[in-house]
């Protein structure tokens, strides 16, 4: 009922804004978002109360309910604007919004008023009529696509509890009330938000993923409301007497508050932890429970939901100026018209022929007939304002956002997605852009971390095979159908690689190839004595294969296979050590394995993401399917006799031909499993891209040290799915790779980590402390006691930077060790630096060894600073400093986050298009500056200045300097001048030979973007030929966007793919999302979405300078025809005593813009290409016309009009002078007249077409030729 | 509805939706039409079409102008003004009103016969016809025999719609100010015989078939003119009622040919209307000889109050209309305009040609 209120208020307010400041259109309320607690503008008043109480909605409470939660919306949605009824009066009323359908409103008005009027009344109102109707059909078409969607969403089906049955029955999204209470399995979608009662997890947690809403792909815990968690068996909604007490409705995701109050007015609050959102998903658990409390759309995510986007873009902003002129041309037209036919009118006073009086008689004055004829003027004159302009260019804009979303080279075959034009209105800013802000993550780069090299005690690593995998990823994504031929025909024919997936395998690799590809599982060579056979087969991960899959490097996996039980067990007794690299690499792996917060996921529970589409449960049947499958295989596997596990692998012996032979015994074996494999894969593939890792093991009976974790669990089934789930995905990434070399984190719990360790079984590491990561130390570290030699055991892992100063100077066992720490030393930072420049993520693992009473004394300061009041931050890095020293350096990793496709060369084209490329991102300096290097974002020789400072004066210091600096080299200072000036200009340093590159921390953007420094910080930036901001926030930035774009005026695109990246893409003039990993916000928030980086140079320099010029010169067009055609009317006025007399018919008149001139500037809109695709490719420096508003001036526009002078001067004047003084009538001579300049004003327009296509040419003719005939 | 699923992120998992998508692919065809590979003609402007077309439009256009021009010369035209302002014009007498019914002549002298059919025109200066108002004040259906719009006449003709309670027949404006100046043509044959042969005058044939015998009609009844106009009076300014406006039955009422001449309203301010016709006989003679004439006429109509000028004129015609030499001169600026560009482009073409590399795309 509120409902229309607030759609008229909201409308409102829409009108006052604009009215007040047509910036306020493009900036959105997303900073109610981001603020924590802000006020909720939108949220509805529910009969004056504050908070909303929730009763169940079951019978007991009835009255009791009615009374509260009653008035409450219930779980139907409706996203539409138009019912069936209101459609007509709600679509009137929105369309008279436009002060073009306004104006020609008043002249109809006008028209009617009998004084001044000029046409027949029903003529004139037949252009509003049709420009109305045809924005009303496309209105209500776009409506009823809003209404089929809602109508699906609405439809789907989840659990409810029924009184009636005493049991959760199934139930429609849309029959969901306040108070419901709904069950719901894992992989479900959240219909309303509820307040969790109830879940199968032991520990009342609840794993949902948010990716739907904020984008954020990792999972989040909810947990249990008090009380109920500790509750062994379901909550039953019968006995549940409680009523909840919450907040009213609002947008903020982050915040909910309320209570639960028993009936013995007990409460206990409630919190955002408690709280299931509407399209969230549970994962990870089996089933939970939990009531309503929002429905509909007063849930947070609807409420978050901002409804269509307004954008105008600026060419519509410049038209609608001119639009203006136009307006003011058509009043000095009209006042001479009026003033004209006042003086003429005075000189014939007493003349009765052409001073017809009034009906009753009288003669009105020459003053009052000026005055009327103002008006009549207007009405006769209208035809200037172009009525069919608006529809023109909606219409233009249709065609352009259809051929830009039909463009092939759009097509991304990986997610089957093509671009989306989100933004129906703002096609042709993309045309102009001249700043663009870029996320890194995810949008230049895949966001797939994946990983690449390692160095060990010195030795490089460089996993080539590893690499080549990566290169062929594609290809071999493409051919797994085609394995089964490949397979056979390589095994025979094994020197002469011919399958295009092995073509860049070497022979060493190809089984680790084969076995990829078989069973997508990291290969298990040299599995080592008595450790029997490991088969592992995992599934396309949430993490792709890409990350997943490392396939170790021959040369380190033999060393790797070196150890053995063996080696420790010597240990013990005899004198003889394990060589030292042994040692190494054992602790690298170890380290890489546990260092880290990664939690393995619970093997029955796979994360798997399901579509809207299969919602059905279909997915979780197609699980079970695999699931048996693989238990099917496994027991085959395990009957059937072990070759693999006979063939041991004689230790010590690194054999590359031994372990390739093995890998061959092992091929012949899994090959009869195909047929198996190929329907899981199939299987698995159906489910989407799916989010499981699955492991098929055979327990490890020989494992000689046991686990008692293990064993104890109960149950553990034979197919155990492991997932690794981490706060970054370069933890998950060096898991991954320590897996491959099968040191694999089994478990992880508070207190110990489980890994099962290839050679020496399931190793249990007590978890003695985690010193877990932060940005000022740039390190984390686990303390663990090692089961083997059972010392205290600090594995840190960090930033280069931040390790290598913490590694031990002087080591106690001696100076030929010393020596040889000095000497990995210098190797891996040598390796360090090599993986740095090219554009790894590097990380450093070192270990220290602590004695129990050294561990116990840290231990009692830790304490002491854990539980100090005072300065905790500081005493906890102090203590963290005490642990984390006199390091052992292990080596180092080289983590790529690869690169997407074709995105140094899109950079390299759009800074040839003169756009300047800002990259915002919350990574740290040095991975941003790696990217931006590897994205040709900064050259290598560009001059990199980095603004790093901890206060405001600081930084001021730091830009002056480094202003100081640039000035000296360019003695001009274009920048300084333009910015004095008031209407900056940035110029353009790369002329003089050297470009600058700025690196701004988040810390110190915080100060530059303070209002005293914003102006050094434009200029600086305005220098610099990149910019990359690092560690920024979200706010930070859409403060940079915002910043740039209001203070140099200049027209922005930010492209991101992320949540974080959703503020800056609604600031921007264009938003461009990017469909990635991410999940949806970034899209749902973008004007276009594409699916990689690099089609943004195909859609700015081919699409966006075709669209800047065709409308423009449309919009130019409909300009010219339209003065044009009505300054033939104001000659004839000269000589027609100025009394409004029109020479041809008014119908001709009226059609001339709804007809005969309506259709060729459409086409002409749609289809002109001035320069061809290939041409604006290779020359993106056409693009700078664009983002100079070339085609489109001030200038333009009046010599445009000029033009139109002219020409209907001409038009008019060769006709009078030739029928000057002879017996020719008003319409005799006004139809040629006519007719002349319509073909003048068709001409004009092919003359303007660059390319005459086809169709456009045969459209214009029938035109003209049926408009001179008439 | 695969597509459909995306829009609505809220609930949405990934960028994929159906399970069958792979059949279904959203790949967009890849057609000359949606690639925007339609073949397209595009111009360049290049020294070699460009200049010919001058020189084409220059050697097509001079040659029209010529022959437009020397036709309007060859037509043959009197213009005699009668208005009578100057105190020497024998009409200066009619300019008082007491003056009724006030005749005045104008000799003139032809000095070449005219050949083939000649026009009388009267003419008009300064007359609006075309006033917005003017233009209106008729009723369309009242000319064209409505009976019911006979005794009740459009609201467009007032205030000249009723007099004295009775409806006018023709009414509105237009009708109102009908010229009503009769002028009658006398060859002084020689001047030997003082008595001058009158020219005959065709009073039919002055209008558009169209008007005469589509868009004005009498009144519909048997009897005579004056009883189916019968409960009409005249319009203010008018000396007779419409059907006496001609003796002959189809030549009166609504389909006076004068009078529908007179409804046709001009274009501009300073016009001609057909008066007469002065038909051509045989080969042997001229239609208006060589000769001494005199122009009878019968003023009625003021223009003096306006500043109007009137006109008699007579006029041959030829297959491009009355005598009019703009039109040629204008072709023929037009052509040389063109001509003398394409030399002087031709000159910069050739001079500058090998100076710089793009020699064919100088671009205008």
């Amino acid at each position: 009922m509120t409902e229309p209120l607030q759609w008229a208020r909201y409308h409102w307010q829409r009108l006052m804004g604009g009215r007040i400041r047509s910036e306020d259109e493009r900036l959105y309320n997303y900073s109610s978002l981001l603020a924590c607690g802000g006020k909720s503008s939108q949220t509805p008043k529910l009969a004056g109360k504050q908070h909303r109480v929730v009763i169940p909605h079951l019978q007991p409470f009835k009255d009791e309910y009615d009374r509260f939660s009653g008035t409450y919306m219930n779980n139907r949605i409706r996203t539409t604007k138009y019912t069936l009824l209101n459609f007509v009066p709600r679509n009137l009323f929105e369309q008279f919004h436009r002060a073009a359908n306004l104006y020609f409103l008043f002249l109809v008005v006008l028209n009617w008023v009998p004084l001044v009027e000029a046409f027949q009344k029903e003529i004139t109102m037949l252009p509003l009529v049709v420009v109305l109707t045809i924005i009303a059909i496309k209105d209500g078409l776009e409506d009823y696509q809003k209404y089929t969607i809602d109508k699906h969403i609405n439809n789907l089906v989840t659990k409810v509890y029924s009184r009636k049955e005493k049991k959760y029955i199934d139930c429609c999204w849309k029959d969901v009330t306040v108070g419901d209470f709904i069950r719901l399995s894992c992989n479900e979608i959240i219909p309303a938000d509820l307040v969790l009662l109830f879940s199968t997890d032991p520990d009342g947690i609840c794993h949902i993923e948010t990716s739907g809403l904020d984008g954020e792909s990792n999972l989040k815990q909810r947990q249990v409301v008090r009380g109920y968690a500790e509750q062994d068996s379901e909550v039953d909604p019968e006995k549940f007497s409680s009523r909840i007490e919450c907040e009213s409705p609002n947008n903020d995701l982050n915040r909910f508050q309320g209570f639960l109050e028993h009936s013995n007015k007990q409460r206990v609050g409630l919190s955002k932890e408690n709280l299931l959102l509407r399209g969230c998903t549970i994962r990870n658990t089996e089933s939970v429970v939990g009531i309503v409390v929002y429905a509909g759309h007063e849930t947070k995510a609807m409420l978050n939901n901002p409804g269509p986007r307004y954008k105008r873009s600026k060419l519509e902003r410049r038209a609608n100026t001119d639009v203006l002129w136009c307006v003011l041309l058509l009043v000095i037209m009209c006042l001479t018209g009026a003033l004209g036919h006042g003086i003429w009118l005075s000189r014939y006073e007493n003349v009765l022929f052409f001073n017809i009086p009034e009906p009753d008689g009288h003669i009105i004055s020459p003053t009052l007939a000026g005055f009327y004829m103002f008006w009549t003027m207007i009405i006769l004159l209208q035809v200037l304002i172009p009525i069919s302009l608006y529809v023109s260019i909606e219409i233009v804009k249709l065609g352009q956002i259809y051929f830009i979303q039909s463009d092939v080279d759009f097509y991304s075959e990986k997610m089957d997605s093509t671009v989306q034009c989100r933004a129906l209105n703002i096609a042709e800013d993309l045309g102009q852009i001249q700043y663009l802000f870029s996320d890194k993550t995810g949008t230049l780069t895949e966001n797939k971390m994946v990983f690449r090299r390692c160095s060990v005690a010195g030795f490089d690593y460089c996993h080539e095979e590893n690499a080549k995998r990566l290169e062929s990823y594609q290809e071999a994504v493409s051919e797994d159908e085609d394995y089964t031929d490949t397979l056979s025909s390589s095994l025979s024919n094994m020197a002469k690689p011919r399958a295009p997936c092995c073509r860049t395998v070497p022979s060493g690799a190809l089984g680790n190839k084969f076995s990829d590809h078989l069973s997508g599982s990291t290969s298990a060579v040299g599995s080592g004595e008595g450790a029997g056979e490991v088969f592992h087969s995992r599934q396309a991960a949430f993490s792709s294969p890409i990350e997943t899959d490392v396939v170790p490097d021959t040369r380190l996996l033999n060393k790797f296979s070196q150890i053995t039980p063996h080696l420790f067990t010597s240990l013990d007794g005899t004198i003889q050590r394990p060589p030292l690299e042994t040692l190494y690499i054992m602790d690298f792996f170890i380290a890489l394995a546990i260092c880290n917060t990664v939690v393995v996921c619970a093997p029955n529970q796979p994360r798997q993401k399901i579509r809207l589409s299969s919602l059905s449960g279909t997915p979780i049947k197609s699980l079970e399917e695999i699931k048996n499958l693989f238990q099917r295989l496994s027991v085959r596997r395990s009957s059937s006799p072990s070759l693999a596990s006979g063939k041991e692998l004689p230790s010590g012996v690194p054999s590359t031909f031994v372990s390739r032979l093995s890998l061959f015994t092992r091929m012949k074996l899994t090959s009869p499993m195909e047929e198996e494999v190929s329907p899981i894969r199939k299987s698995s593939q159906d489910c989407g891209n799916s989010a499981c890792c699955m492991e098929i093991e055979k327990p490890n009976n020989n494992a000689a040290i046991t686990d008692s974790k293990v064993e104890s669990l109960p149950g553990l089934p034979l197919a155990s799915n492991l997932c690794y789930e981490a706060e970054s995905p370069d933890e998950a990434a060096l898991v991954y790779a320590a897996r491959a070399y099968q040191c694999t984190l089994q478990s992880r719990t508070p207190e110990q980590v489980m890994v099962d360790f290839a050679a020496l079984g399931p190793l249990t590491f007590q978890l003695l402390h985690i010193l877990p990561f932060d940005s000022v130390r740039k390190r984390m570290s686990v303390v663990v006691r090692h089961p083997l030699s059972n010392e205290v055991v600090v594995y840190t892992k960090g930033a280069d930077s931040a390790v290598m100063e913490l590694l031990s100077i002087v080591s106690p066992e001696g100076a030929n060790l010393e020596k040889e720490q000095m000497i990995i030393r210098e190797k891996t930072q040598k390796h360090l630096d090599d993986y740095a420049k090219r554009g790894l993520r590097t990380l450093c693992i070192a270990k220290k060894v602590m004695s129990d009473t050294e561990y116990a004394e840290w231990l009692r300061n830790h304490f002491l600073a854990e539980t100090s009041i005072d300065n905790r931050e500081e005493l906890l890095i102090e203590s963290a400093m005490r642990l984390e020293n006199k390091l052992t350096l292990l080596g180092a990793t080289g983590i790529e986050d690869r690169l997407q496709e074709g995105v140094p060369e899109s950079i390299e084209a759009l800074h040839k298009a003169g756009i300047k490329i800002w990259m915002l991102t919350g990574d740290k300096q040095e991975t941003a500056v790696n990217i931006a290097y590897a994205c040709k974002l900064l050259e290598p020789n560009d001059k990199l200045f980095i603004l790093n400072s901890q206060s405001k004066d600081a930084c001021e210091m730091q830009m002056s300097i480094i202003l100081k600096d640039l000035q000296k080299k360019t003695p001009a200072s274009p920048g300084q001048r333009s910015l004095r000036k008031g209407s900056p200009q940035p110029p353009i340093t790369q002329n003089s030979g050297q470009r600058a590159g700025l690196i701004i921390t988040g810390k110190t953007l915080e100060f530059a973007l303070q209002e005293s420094l914003q102006r050094q910080f434009l200029e600086l930036t305005s220098w610099s030929h990149a910019v990359v901001c690092c560690r920024a926030t979200p706010l930070q930035k859409s403060e940079v966007v915002k910043l740039v774009r209001n203070h140099l005026q200049v027209m922005t695109l930010a492209i991101g793919d992320g949540a974080n990246d959703v503020s800056m893409i609604q600031v921007a003039d264009i938003g461009i999302g990017v469909l990635g990993q991410e999940g949806m916000q970034a899209v749902m928030a973008s004007d276009f979405a594409i699916s990689q980086f690099r089609h943004l140079s195909k859609l700015l320099l081919v699409h966006g300078h075709w669209c800047y010029m065709r409308l423009s010169n449309m919009i130019l067009y409909f300009f010219y025809k339209n003065v044009a055609y009505v300054n033939l009317l104001f000659w004839y006025q000269f000589f027609c005593g100025f009394s409004g007399t029109s020479m041809t018919d008014y119908w001709v008149l009226i059609f001339f813009n709804l007809l005969f001139t309506s259709a060729p500037p459409v086409i002409y809109g749609v289809l002109e290409k001035d320069v061809s695709a290939d041409t604006l490719m290779q020359l993106p420096e056409l693009y700078q016309s664009g983002q100079k508003s070339e085609a489109y001036l001030p200038l333009t526009f009046w010599i445009t009009l000029l033009d139109a002078f002219y020409q209907s001067l001409i038009c008019f004047f060769v006709p009078y002078f030739t029928y000057e003084g002879s017996d020719i009538d008003v319409f005799t001579f006004g139809n040629p007249l006519n007719t002349a300049a319509l073909f003048v004003i068709l001409l004009h327009l092919i003359i303007e077409s660059k390319s005459l296509v086809y169709i456009s040419s045969s459209s214009r003719i029938p035109v003209s030729i049926s408009n001179s005939e008439s | 509805m695969a597509m459909n699923c995306n829009a609505k992120g809220e609930v949405d998992g990934g960028p994929q939706c159906a399970l069958g998508g792979a059949a279904k692919t959203r790949r967009p065809d890849n057609t000359a039409f949606k690639q925007q590979r339609l073949p397209a003609w595009q111009p360049i402007l290049t020294a070699g079409t460009v200049l010919p077309t001058f020189f084409i439009v220059g050697l097509i256009f001079i040659p029209i102008g010529i022959g437009i021009f020397v036709t309007s010369n060859n037509i043959r035209e009197i213009e005699i003004d009668y208005t009578g302002t100057e105190p020497s014009s024998p009409c200066n007498k009619c300019l008082s009103p007491d003056v009724t019914p006030c005749v005045c002549t104008i000799n003139f002298t032809v000095e070449k016969a005219f050949e083939g059919n000649v026009f009388m025109y009267y003419g008009l200066s300064n007359f609006y016809q075309n006033h917005r108002r003017y233009v209106k004040s008729r009723d369309d259906s009242q000319l064209n025999g409505d009976s019911s719009a006979l005794h009740n006449p459009s609201k467009e003709c007032e205030p000249y719609r009723r007099n004295e309670d009775l409806p006018i027949a023709p009414c509105g404006a237009i009708a109102n100010s009908m010229f009503n100046d009769t002028l009658e043509l006398f060859l002084v044959a020689n001047k030997s015989d003082p008595t001058p042969t009158p020219i005959h005058l065709k009073r039919k044939g002055i209008a558009w078939w169209t008007d005469k015998y589509v868009k004005f009609r009498n009144p519909p009844g048997e009897g005579a003119l004056q009883e189916r106009f019968k409960g009409t009076t005249k319009p203010v300014n008018w000396l007779k009622p419409v059907y006496m406006l001609d003796s002959e039955e189809d030549n009166n009422g609504f389909i006076n040919e004068d009078f529908i001449v007179w409804m046709r309203t001009a274009a501009l301010p300073t016009f001609r209307k057909l008066y007469r016709l002065i038909e051509w006989k045989n080969d042997l003679h001229p239609t208006l000889p060589a000769g001494q004439y005199y122009l009878n006429i019968t003023y009625n109509y003021p223009v003096h109050s306006f500043d109007g000028r009137k006109r008699m004129i007579l006029s041959t015609i030829s297959w491009m209309g009355g005598k009019n030499p703009f039109l040629g001169i204008a072709y023929i600026t037009v052509g040389s305009i063109a001509f003398l560009l394409g030399v002087v482009l031709l000159v910069v073409n050739h001079k500058y040609r090998n100076s710089s590399n793009t020699a064919d795309t100088i671009a205008f």
